[in-house]
């Protein structure tokens, strides 16, 4: 791996681990996912987080593995993946969860529903580092 | 700001269709002019013809077209037929393409230019193989004879996930990162006013019964002029797709919108406009130099 591709890795775990304090500060969007609780695996395909989500706040992230932790679904993608999300204008392709899903940049696994019956809320929360993203990395 | 009322104007016509009454909503602007070339606006799946407002309240189109946009049975302001007792609905190339003729028939459009955006690029191109003779010319945004599918449709009708909740979150990611939030917001909101099982009706027409693979390649261009344009950030019937479609089909316009997505006229009307109007433009060159009888 080169030191380039580890340094976008440490970047978007870096920016990860920054989403639920990103997530307290947007009331609105947490009020948009005030039926969720949920147990969930998002992040970078080989080094995925582990998410609690109670009422729209994520109570908990801890890097995965968890020994014998659950989730319901697992939305993970590719560092690079992460990073062209997470710029201020993404290219087309790379600018929707399911964009993602589609060129096979990131894969949607198990259980969908609460994923599914939240869909807006998962693209907003996921699209949280955005805002600082792109500033980090340059 | 003082108070405008804007020049579209909506009605309703009643139209056989299936061999039964439908009573479909229109609304239009431009039809002061007699020599107006009827265009016809087509929206996409799960949404309503309001999705062409900015269009028809353009007055410098409005000028020389006659602007339509129709609500399909089911959506908007056009109810479902009376006969509907709330069984599964599901739209078929062939009730698409007779409602398009029957609506275009009932207001005695004399070859009229249809522009139809996803489902109605789809048809367009139906339209072109078919039935292009009745057509002055045809545009079909975001429009393929066939696209790979990207999400499961049984999602956007059940009961335990909003319809209109889902519906809308699934075509957020179709929207251009650079359209303004006015429009985004309103975009999705047709989306959200979706009635149940709508949306994945008309998504039988586009995954299932509507694929046109081997068939575009009888369509003929000098019969009735094609123009196909597509969003760069549409990820659903993507630019490669659009060319793919075109590379089969001789004499096909094929135009590649820089930010913009699936729903150019609804989330960007602006930068839309910049794409549109030189396509217009031509048609109305086209029609005057047939009035005038020379040949093109």
């Amino acid at each position: 791996m080169s030191s380039a591709s580890n340094a976008t890795d440490a970047t978007v775990n870096k920016a990860f681990a920054a989403i639920p304090a990103l997530l307290e500060q947007a009331p609105a969007l947490i009020g948009r996912g005030r039926f969720l609780d949920c147990e969930c695996l998002l992040g970078p395909t080989s080094h995925p987080f582990h998410a609690s989500i109670r009422a729209g706040r994520i109570v908990d992230l801890t890097p995965a593995p968890v020994l014998m932790r659950s989730w319901r679904f697992a939305y993970r993608a590719s560092p690079a993946a992460w990073a062209a999300y997470w710029q201020s204008e993404p290219r087309p392709g790379w600018h929707d969860l399911l964009a993602l899903t589609k060129r096979g940049e990131a894969v949607l696994e198990g259980d969908l529903h609460p994923f599914m019956a939240h869909l807006q809320y998962f693209k907003d929360v996921l699209a949280l580092p955005r805002q600082h993203f792109a500033m980090a990395a340059s | 700001m003082s108070a405008y009322i804007e020049p579209i104007i909506g009605r309703y016509v009643h139209v056989d269709i299936g061999g039964e009454a439908h009573r479909i909503y229109f609304e239009e602007n431009g039809q002061g002019n007699n020599d107006a070339i009827p265009l016809v606006c087509l929206h996409t799946a799960g949404s309503d013809a309001r999705q062409w407002r900015h269009l028809l309240a353009d007055a410098e189109f409005a000028k020389n077209f006659r602007i339509i946009a129709f609500d399909m049975p089911w959506h908007g302001k056009s109810n479902p037929p009376a006969s509907w007792t709330g069984g599964e609905y599901q739209l078929t190339t062939a009730r698409y393409t007779e409602t398009i003729r029957a609506f275009c028939k009932a207001l005695k459009l004399d070859k009229p230019v249809v522009m139809g955006c996803s489902i109605g690029g789809r048809i367009v191109l139906n339209l072109a193989i078919d039935h292009a003779a009745e057509f002055r010319a045809l545009i079909g945004l975001e429009a393929a004879d066939f696209q790979a599918p990207w999400y499961d449709t049984t999602w956007l009708n059940r009961p335990d996930v909003h319809g209109g909740e889902v519906c809308a979150a699934l075509v957020s990611g179709l929207i251009a990162p650079q359209s303004p939030d006015v429009s985004r917001t309103e975009t999705l909101w047709g989306y959200k006013q979706g009635g149940p099982g709508v949306f994945k009706g008309d998504l039988y027409f586009y995954r299932v019964d509507g694929d046109l693979r081997g068939r575009v390649e009888t369509i003929d261009t000098k019969v009735c002029p094609l123009f196909l344009l597509t969003g760069e950030y549409d990820f659903s019937c993507t630019p490669e797709d659009t060319k793919r479609t075109a590379a089969a089909i001789g004499g096909a316009s094929v135009t590649i919108m820089e930010q913009l997505g699936h729903f150019p006229m609804s989330e960007n009307p602006e930068q839309f406009r910049r794409y549109i109007s030189p396509v217009l433009g031509e048609i109305l060159k086209q029609s005057m130099q047939h009035r005038q009888g020379i040949k093109v």
